[in-house]
């Protein structure tokens, strides 16, 4: 029986561009690493394999404490942020959906904006209590719009969108309320939701790792649900598929994931957005299909952006927000014409 | 195959009761039509037995076994809804559809085996829908689109289907495939059919029962030719309605009187085919 080929084509093509990116990321900066320095300095680093390089030491502290952990940080971030992106469009069954519309990008914000103005920043261990503030702020927030959207046994969607929009709106107002009181943690804020927090070397990589491979497999175990999902609730029941579970094991995992993401990341728009529609008009509406290639194209699409940020005004970096709306919009409009066709 | 039987069900919603005291007994092989005005609880009942909405007291067994307290995927298993105007989301082709009414047989970790494809399959050819598999359903016509919907349900490989107004906004030759169609299920595949139906005429040539709801109670239960008198239809739809023999199927043909009996009985008058309905013996 004819069956919509898996596109194999397409992830090849998007693997090759990731690999691309990835070295594009780790060989262009303020001091260029040819790419065979890069290789060698990787292969030294393995066990039983002892080479004597003739690369000045700033090679290898640039490459293994800066370039790479911030290249894979922006993978991650890019990876998490459109399989939740994915996520919420599929489960809220509507386009305009990105990992930000239940109030996590406001609750984050004020997480951080707390943490940034308070005394707990003057103190030694300030700087790692930024992301710590944004995690919690964000799951905190999406809490709360998921208990006031309950109704009796049941979660309706619009009562979320509508309840995240309200208690999204009243974090953001609380946010720059907090910020006129407090002057000095503004400049601090701002940064952090415009660039997140990439100088932590790997510690960030660590910590947000677990939340993509647990919040990734958890998505691609219920893609089929997702899947049932878009013919509604009603159908999706009468189809087999436990309602309320599904939906509050598919918000729950991608909130925890964009929670993870943003605390380091900052808050990044048009991943979460762009990246799932780009690869809808490419392989189709399949959320089995759609989960692992949105991860793939979100950390690439990212790493690319990071790159044009560090490089394009260097020294000066611009945030890599601005670059995913500049380079994003222009390439979804692009494709959105050639198709001709609704994509969702 | 099981007995489905509804033992006084009363469902309905937060802030009204819809169905009060609603029992049927439907057997495999049998399609059951439920008539009735709008608002009667048609539409309700299907909701009420698939576990859409609670039901108050009362029970909905399927031989031996409590629908009601069923899991979500065991009822799956076993029953399938055909819905009413039901959404299906332009660009997922014919068979990506067909393949979720699998949805109850698979678990998280499976992926669809050789059986799952024979089974959808099976359900495409007798919807006489396999040629349509890779068409996107977004540009199917309403006709393939409700072969669909119920090819999809019968991948489910249920005991009993269940179809909320299958020829509504169909014309006349797809309405009639489709009740060939629901009638040949039953027959074929010994499926216990439950279809809400506004037009009383489709009920009383399809329907080996019908059940006549009005105001949420049944008003009348059996054979077309039981229920579909004009005393019983008179009083659920509250307008004057006769019951003629249909010239081509000797099944009850319901006409309404309405405002203009005189019109009406002059022009049967001529054709000399009203008199009234009376079943055989």
């Amino acid at each position: 029986m004819m069956h919509r080929r898996p596109p194999i084509p397409l992830f090849i093509v998007m693997l090759g561009a990731f690999v691309v990116a990835t070295i594009l990321g780790v060989t262009i900066g303020t001091v260029d690493i040819p790419s065979r320095a890069v290789l060698e300095l990787l292969a030294a680093r393995l066990p039983l394999l002892h080479l004597d390089l003739p690369y000045p030491d700033k090679f290898a502290t640039i490459l293994f404490e800066i370039r790479l952990p911030r290249v894979g940080l922006m993978a991650i971030t890019g990876a998490t942020l459109a399989a939740a992106g994915t996520t919420y469009q599929g489960l809220f069954r509507n386009p305009l959906a990105d990992p930000y519309l239940v109030g996590i990008a406001s609750g984050a914000g004020l997480g951080a904006t707390l943490v940034l103005s308070s005394r707990v920043y003057e103190t030694s261990i300030g700087l790692q209590a930024v992301p710590l503030g944004a995690f919690v702020g964000g799951i905190l927030t999406v809490a709360i719009v998921i208990i006031s959207a309950r109704v009796g046994s049941s979660t309706p969607i619009t009562t979320v969108l509508l309840s995240g929009v309200a208690i999204g709106s009243f974090a953001s107002a609380f946010t720059t309320f907090w910020m006129l009181r407090s002057p000095d943690g503004l400049w601090r804020a701002f940064n952090w939701m415009l660039g997140g927090y990439a100088g932590g070397g790997w510690t960030p990589i660590m910590i947000v790792l677990p939340y993509l491979i647990v919040g990734y497999v958890i998505l691609q175990l219920n893609a089929r649900s997702l899947n049932v999902l878009q013919l509604g609730e009603e159908q999706a029941q009468q189809l087999g598929i436990r309602i309320e579970r599904t939906k509050f094991t598919l918000i729950a995992a991608a909130t925890l994931m964009t929670a993870a993401a943003v605390s380091f990341g900052g808050l990044i728009g048009f991943v979460g957005l762009i990246v799932p529609h780009v690869i809808r008009i490419l392989a189709g509406p399949d959320y089995r299909t759609l989960v692992p290639l949105s991860v793939l194209g979100g950390a690439t699409f990212l790493m690319f952006c990071d790159l044009a940020a560090r490089t394009l005004l260097a020294p000066q970096e611009i945030p890599v927000g601005v670059i995913t709306a500049l380079a994003g919009t222009p390439f979804f409009i692009f494709l959105l014409r050639r198709l001709k066709r609704s994509v969702f | 195959m099981n007995t489905m039987s509804l033992t006084n069900i009363d469902a309905g919603y937060k802030t009204r009761q819809i169905l009060h005291d609603v029992n049927i007994d439907i057997q495999p092989g049998n399609v059951l039509a439920i008539v009735g005005p709008n608002g009667a609880g048609k539409s309700t009942l299907i909701r009420a037995v698939t576990g859409v909405i609670a039901v108050t007291t009362g029970n909905v067994r399927l031989g031996d076994d409590d629908v009601l307290s069923m899991d979500v995927l065991e009822r799956a298993r076993r029953m399938a809804v055909v819905p009413q105007q039901a959404q299906l989301p332009d660009n997922f082709t014919v068979l990506e559809i067909v393949l979720m009414g699998r949805t109850p047989h698979l678990t998280i970790w499976a992926s669809e085996s050789q059986a799952d494809y024979h089974a959808v399959q099976d359900a495409m050819n007798s919807t006489s829908i396999d040629h349509l598999a890779t068409r996107p359903v977004g540009e199917l016509s309403g006709g393939e689109r409700q072969r669909v919907l119920i090819s999809r349900a019968l991948a489910q490989d249920p005991e009993v289907l269940l179809l909320d107004e299958p020829t509504a906004h169909l014309d006349l030759k797809h309405q009639e495939e489709i009740l060939e169609l629901i009638q040949s299920l039953a027959r074929d595949k010994c499926l216990a059919i439950v279809v809400t139906m506004h037009d009383l005429n489709q009920a009383s040539r399809c329907a080996d029962l019908v059940a006549l709801l009005a105001n949420g109670r049944i008003q009348a239960l059996g054979t077309p030719d039981q229920v579909m008198t004009s005393d019983h239809l008179s009083k659920a739809y509250e307008v004057p309605i006769d019951v003629v023999t249909h010239p081509y199927y000797s099944t009850p043909l319901v006409v309404l009187r309405g405002t203009h009996q005189h019109c009406a009985t002059e022009q049967f008058a001529e054709r000399g085919t009203l008199v009234p309905h009376t079943p055989p013996d």
